[in-house]
């Protein structure tokens, strides 16, 4: 049998130390009626050439960005992945390595998350990043859990810039301690300054921001932070770090905590998962923090070493008080970020940035140019914005994908006021012609 | 006593770095207007650019193989690891998650351009409901402790549909330290249980906590000493007649395979590790995947959305479920491991996977009987697919079991899980998985009947170890009392 070693003979022979007859004889606290007297119901085995042969053909049937233009955003993008990338995380070493709870034997993988601690501190201008945590959705859950456990307070102000399938994922985790989530409602794109100041009260742990925002623009991040701290809550900004090479980082605008989705470091798209939970925060919140942080330190023989370290925090020692439940986390879409940052460099990251804020600019002038089509927000955008329609979003995207051009996210299910939107992202991949051929393939569409 | 073959190798990317040298490629800007201060107002440009590595393509492949090459992973070493199941990962698995219709596909593709990715995941959870004998799965959850976390809110919102508000959750001594942080998560205060000498739960114990407080019961199957709960059924028999369900923590799940079903069992809910069972890779750490199985009574309740086979023949993601706990990340699950994991269980068929788990049951036991003579069990019998020692003889000659696990580091092992299960002293928690020979097998016994011989002659040699690592033991208590977390220029 493929992927067991012990041939028959060994079996046997195994079983003759152990003092058995047979493997059953091994399973005898398994009571009887226990037992599944029957064959898994489970199609039968697959030679390798068939498995890849049904595997392609189901693969055959999606519309990924390798066939299509991808203008599709809200929290997952194209962003280039750099060759170099997939070859190291393929080495066995990483990839079938466990948890560095054995430091000695695990150098690698703890001193790539130290490295990849640093970037994502210098990235979101923050003074520690933890190993990573699942996505941006759970990130952000964690990081409003960890205000009220910091503040001791129930509230939490959410704007409504805020990616809302991550507001879903705050929604589920806020139940257990019973959290009550205020919005904040926006004015032109962006937070309503006014209306966030009326929400914030000295219930509030956390008043939370996203830069950019959902629909694309750029929040005033430091007025958040001021009527934040006014209050005596903290301030949680969500940001994709590829795009704090080119934007002032949160943590010069005031934010205590920033959270975000890191998979347009290097991550593949993948469907949605696995991606990439990024964790910043301030100095003094590091005993608070939740999931693995590496630390640096030294050997017997006084060597630099790297350890997990504040493990205190954890689930394996501090059980139902640990700081969360997270174990597992992603530590290989953290080596992928790490390789993608150490390639794209200082200037590399702050280049991706400039070529997705241009593109992005140009594609938004040239689709507001067709009739009937335009942008339905004032405020400045990044690399995504809010289109608005003469026709139904989501028949404009089923004629587009007829172009093999993926048009972007019909904002109808999350919010009925925006039925005649689109969004749209637009990445460094995207070229002028993609995007000139979409701007004539929305004409047609809304003729 | 081993030489010391350290490797000299002690850099860090940022310590690689050059003013002006670069390793990545991208184009000419193609549009009109370049300049991004004629887009964005200059208060939301960054003023000083992010302190990041200037490397070269040759340096960043250089220096991420060294630090690969620090690492003890499955490929080079067998990894004893007890709970974790670390057993081969199959290259073919890490080919097909890399087919681009998965790996470049965005998750707002929309419906009629994503069936494959649809398709794929309708017969995974349907297989994996089969293998459970659960009635329906869900894949979202990130992570062993997601699902554990889904499947606890699940059990409260039952509850809750019943107008019952319970607050406990029952977790015996013996269970993985996710299992009462994610209960804790959930807002249930965690009542621990004590096990019996054998790890197992007693049932007279059992029932004097149930009463109408309790929402569920918690239990890991096998448990973490690798015994199976012979009484079940008459566990699961007693909770439900106080309304209370029934969780499996589907950690050791490489041990039934086929042969038992938590379903069939009477457990309401069970999770997955797929990073465990079903050969998708750790990654160091992560990604894994944790789906959650439960009984149709909960099915109302599952997280947001479910990937359903419409009447009109295709997939969809369902998230009309007013009932449900929601979401608990932003999209689906984690994909690319459930494209490994389906790979993985279209490769074995259900014989294949039978043949694991007795294999992994042969390899455990072998391992229990060849040492049994030097290291004192932890449990009476045969074990299912891991055995639990204790270091107890050892310590008293003065090598802990943190010692024979950095011992056997130098010997070319990676160390079994140490001091887990919390109830056993000086535990050393062995899981060899079926894919580990017995000429392997043979080896590490081997080298662990030859610590206990060091311990009675020489103890220093486990005090000293490891000494072939690229350091030896670190100073943990320097690493927490001043915390060093990112780099700075020195």
């Amino acid at each position: 049998m493929r992927y067991i070693s012990n041939t028959p003979a060994q079996q046997k022979e195994m079983l003759g130390v152990i003092g058995a007859t047979s493997i059953e004889d091994l399973l005898v606290r398994i009571p009887a009626k226990a037992r599944l007297s029957r064959p898994l119901n489970l199609p039968s085995a697959m030679a390798e050439m068939d498995l890849v042969r049904h595997l392609r053909g189901i693969a055959a049937q999606n519309a990924s960005a390798e066939d299509f233009a991808c203008f599709l955003g809200a929290g997952s993008y194209d962003h280039s992945v750099p060759s170099p990338i997939n070859h190291l995380i393929s080495r066995g070493e990483f990839f079938t390595a466990y948890t560095p709870y054995q430091p000695e034997a695990s150098q690698g993988t703890l001193r790539s998350i130290f490295e990849y601690q640093t970037m994502i501190a210098e990235l979101t201008g923050m003074d520690v990043a933890n190993a990573s945590l699942y996505d941006g959705g759970s990130s952000l859950a964690e990081g409003v859990l960890m205000a009220h456990a910091v503040t001791g307070r129930d509230g939490i102000v959410l704007s409504r810039g805020v990616n809302p399938l991550y507001r879903q994922v705050v929604e589920t985790y806020v139940e257990g301690p019973s959290l009550r989530i205020t919005s904040a409602p926006l004015a032109d794109g962006i937070t309503d300054g006014d209306a966030l100041k009326k929400a914030v009260t000295e219930k509030t742990a956390a008043v939370v921001v996203q830069y950019p925002n959902f629909f694309g623009c750029l929040e005033d991040v430091k007025g958040a932070a001021e009527v934040a701290h006014a209050a005596g809550a903290l301030l949680i900004v969500v940001a994709d770090p590829v795009n704090l090479g080119l934007l002032e980082p949160p943590g010069a605008l005031g934010a205590d905590l920033v959270v975000g989705e890191g998979q347009g470091l290097g991550v593949p798209m993948s469907f949605g998962g696995p991606n990439l939970g990024v964790f910043a925060a301030k100095q003094e919140l590091v005993r608070r923090m939740p999931g693995r942080l590496v630390g640096a330190t030294v050997d017997l023989d006084g060597r630099r070493g790297f350890v997990l370290t504040l493990q205190t925090r954890e689930q394996h020692i501090r059980r139902e008080k640990a700081t969360s439940n997270i174990c597992t986390n992603v530590a290989l879409c953290a080596l992928m970020a790490t390789i993608y940052v150490s390639i794209m460099g200082k200037r590399g990251i702050r280049k991706v940035g400039e070529l997705s804020v241009a593109k992005a600019h140009y594609a938004a002038t040239a689709f507001s140019k067709v009739p009937g089509v335009r942008l339905r927000f004032g405020s400045p955008f990044f690399k995504e914005f809010t289109l608005q329609l003469p026709k139904a979003p989501d028949r404009v995207v089923k004629r587009l994908a007829k172009e093999r051009i993926l048009a972007g996210l019909p904002l109808k299910p999350f919010d009925r006021q925006y039925k005649d939107c689109l969004l749209v992202a637009v990445t460094e991949k995207r070229t002028r012609d993609e995007i000139d051929a979409y701007a004539a393939a929305l004409a047609v569409a809304v003729a | 006593m081993p030489t010391a073959a350290r490797a000299a190798y002690d850099k860090l990317i940022f310590e690689l770095s050059s003013a002006g040298r670069y390793a990545h490629s991208l184009p000419e800007c193609d549009v009109p207007e370049a300049d991004p201060a004629a887009h964005v107002p200059a208060a939301h440009l960054r003023r000083s650019p992010a302190e990041l590595p200037e490397v070269s393509e040759v340096d960043v492949i250089r220096h991420y193989s060294r630090l690969s090459q620090m690492n003890y992973g499955v490929d080079t070493n067998f990894y004893p690891l007890g709970s974790c199941t670390m057993k081969y990962n199959p290259r073919i698995n890490e080919d097909m998650a890399r087919l681009p219709g998965f790996l470049r596909l965005h998750p707002l593709t929309p419906e009629a351009q994503s069936q494959g990715a649809l398709q794929l995941m309708f017969e995974l959870a349907r297989d994996l409901a089969e293998i459970s004998g659960m009635d329906e799965v869900s894949l979202q959850p990130a992570a062993g402790a997601q699902g554990e976390f889904a499947g606890v809110l699940m059990i409260r919102a039952w509850h809750l549909s019943r107008g019952e508000r319970r607050s406990k959750v029952l977790i015996p001594d013996s269970a993985h330290g996710t299992n009462p942080a994610s209960t804790a998560l959930a807002g249930f205060s965690v009542v621990q249980l004590r096990s019996d000498d054998n790890g197992e739960v007693d049932p007279a114990d059992l029932e004097r906590h149930l009463d109408e407080s309790v929402a569920a019961f918690m239990i890991t199957q096998p448990n973490t000493l690798g015994l199976f709960e012979s009484r079940i059924h008459q566990i699961t028999e007693m909770c439900h007649a106080k309304g209370v369900q029934v969780y499996m923590d589907g950690a050791n799940f490489n041990a039934i395979l086929g042969i038992t079903r938590p379903g069939d069992l009477g457990f309401d809910v069970c999770h997955f590790n797929l990073h465990k069972t079903f050969t998708t890779p750790h990654g160091g750490g992560g990604p894994g995947a944790g789906p959650v199985g439960i009984k149709s009574h909960l099915a109302p309740f599952l997280p947001t959305p479910v990937v359903v086979r419409k009447d009109a023949g295709g997939y969809a993601l369902d998230g009309n479920r007013p009932q449900s706990i929601g979401k608990l990340q932003a999209f689906w699950g984690n994909f690319g491991m459930l494209v490994r994991a389906y790979a993985y269980i279209r490769t074995m068929g259900p014989d294949g996977l039978r043949s694991v788990s007795d294999n992994a049951v042969l390899n455990a036991n072998y391992i229990l009987k060849r040492l049994e003579g030097d290291y004192d069990r932890a449990t009476q019998g045969p074990c299912m697919h891991e055995c639990v020692l204790s270091a107890r003889r050892q310590k008293k000659l003065g090598v802990s079991a943190m010692d024979i696990a950095k011992r056997l580091l130098d010997l070319g092992f990676y160390a079994p899980t140490t001091y887990f299960p919390l109830i056993i002293e000086e535990a050393l928690m062995i899981e060899p998985t079926e894919t580990e020979s017995k000429e392997t097998l043979d080896q590490f016994c081997d080298a662990m009947i030859q610590i206990a011989r060091e311990a009675e002659s020489d103890p220093h040699i486990a005090h000293a170890a490891p000494v072939t690592t690229p350091v030896r033991r670190l100073d943990q208590t320097l690493a927490a009392r001043q915390p060093r977390l990112r780099w700075t220029p020195s």
